[in-house]
């Protein structure tokens, strides 16, 4: 086993540097994501609330594997080929995006409707208001459950493996079938991504301790 | 994200006349309700005009409709040169431009306070004036400082409004509304969300305001308020002035019989 890992090592270092950028980018495009159809749901014309809410409830209700395999193997046939990586990058941050703006609809609307009449009455545009009245706000209510979508962020770019990106579970399985030691490195890797995600979680239990101060 | 910044404005003398609020006929419903069926009011610069009246009267959404909290379905209101049509209802950019001009005109304070938690009592009443008015931070601040130390709150510079008592946001609050440099302070109710031990120290800073020569308009039922301050003193009741006038008649000989039974009723 500790030769196993010994050589494996370079190969998981490599994919666990390739797991966490995927997923460090798809999570803030998908916080963009996020913003932009919760600003839409609930402040935008009929025309834009209806696509932005019918965009919400069929990522909701599909598969994210389907949908990944759908850009990657799907998309070609109309003429639209992407690679890997990005389709990944993509397909994760529409789909974090679609439960992140529920999240953020939310906290939004859990800051007292005072504060906008604040804002407003000093003359302030929507936009404003916005930026550095409620969002400010907003982000101390929705931090918790931002936390929790990055942690299953990681945990899901682990589905880039089926569209041959080489990132940890990939790897396991590449190392795993030249040495038919499967369930050795499977193990590894479940216990790296449950290391890193241990560590986010406290990551995160500091960051909401700070943010619970922060006001007082 | 760039942030708007809107001109300076005229100088409350420009077109030779003197500042003033002027709404005409305002109507407003919600739903089936007729909330104000045509109130008018002109309030002259300088002048402190107390609007008075029973809960449902009307006089807190007329306040928010002074400075466009709530969009009145018809009338008109004027600010100095400012000028808004309200049954003109094209939503123009120009229009709202109008309406963010006016609501530098015409600060507003809340029953409610509505500081901003997250940022600190100077952070608060330099918000505006950095965001909307374009000043400097530096500036701001200079006028923020000056603002809380008017309110009696310079050692409060640096506290988060959690830390606050009500009568110390509410005159955080108040700072915040002169830091736009107004040409009048809308108070609405700003004492009714208050401990009774804490109306006090606001309304000395009210008063304090109105000696100054601030052209202010206040929704409350503090009579004795009313009766100190007030130039003028408007009694609403179901959506109508029934009446008005110097505070030395209207709460002392009300020609109304509901006026009459209004102050009985919150003089004791």
């Amino acid at each position: 086993m500790l030769e196993l890992l010994q050589r494996a090592a370079p190969f998981l270092l490599q994919a666990l540097w390739t797991t966490l950028w995927i997923g460090v980018i798809s999570f803030v495009l998908s916080l963009l994501v996020g913003l932009l159809v919760a600003v839409a749901r609930m402040y935008g014309p009929w025309l834009l609330r209806a696509p932005a809410a019918a965009f919400v409830s069929v990522i909701r209700g599909t598969p994210l594997l389907t949908q990944i395999l759908l850009v990657y193997y799907g998309l070609p046939q109309l003429g639209v080929t992407i690679e890997a990586v990005p389709a990944v990058i993509l397909t994760l941050a529409l789909h974090a995006g679609a439960y992140t703006s529920e999240d953020i609809r939310g906290g939004i609307q859990s800051v007292d409707k005072g504060q906008w009449e604040a804002g407003y009455s000093s003359g302030m545009t929507f936009a404003q208001v916005m930026r550095r009245i409620i969002l400010p706000q907003a982000i101390q209510t929705i931090t918790p459950s931002l936390g929790n979508r990055f942690i299953t962020m990681i945990k899901e770019t682990s589905l880039a493996s089926v569209v041959t990106v080489v990132e940890l579970t990939r790897v396991a399985e590449q190392i795993g079938s030249a040495t038919f030691r499967y369930m050795q490195m499977f193990v590894i890797v479940a216990v790296i991504y449950w290391a890193v995600n241990s560590l986010l979680s406290l990551g995160q239990a500091k960051l909401e301790e700070r943010m619970r101060r922060a006001y007082r | 994200m760039s942030h708007e910044q809107l001109p300076p404005g005229d100088t409350p003398h420009a077109h030779g006349g003197v500042c003033q609020i002027r709404a005409e006929n305002i109507h407003k419903r919600f739903g089936p309700l007729e909330v104000l069926k045509g109130v008018s009011l002109t309030v002259n610069k300088g002048e402190v005009v107390v609007i008075m009246g029973p809960s449902g009267s009307g006089k807190t959404t007329f306040i928010r409709c002074l400075n466009f909290l709530e969009e009145p379905d018809q009338g008109r209101v004027m600010v100095c040169n400012l000028d808004v049509d309200c049954a003109e209802k094209n939503p123009s950019r120009t229009r709202g431009r109008t309406i963010r001009q006016l609501r530098v005109k015409a600060a507003m304070v809340f029953q409610s306070f509505n500081l901003y938690p997250h940022m600190t009592a100077l952070g608060n009443v330099i918000e505006g004036p950095v965001q909307v008015l374009g000043m400097g931070r530096e500036e701001a601040t200079r006028v923020g400082e000056a603002l809380l130390k008017k309110v009696g709150l310079s050692d409060k510079r640096d506290e988060h409004p959690s830390r606050l008592s009500g009568g110390q946001k509410q005159r955080v609050a108040i700072a915040r509304a002169l830091a736009m440099n107004p040409e009048v302070v809308l108070f609405d109710e700003p004492t009714s969300a208050l401990d009774p031990e804490l109306h006090e120290e606001v309304l000395q800073t009210m008063r304090q305001l109105a000696k100054e020569g601030m052209t202010m308009i206040v929704v409350t039922h503090e009579v004795a308020f009313a009766r100190e301050v007030a130039d003028r003193v408007v009694f609403m009741a179901d959506g109508v002035v029934l009446e008005e006038g110097p505070p030395g008649e209207l709460l002392v000989n009300p020609k109304h019989p509901r006026t009459r039974s209004f102050l009985r009723l919150v003089e004791h």
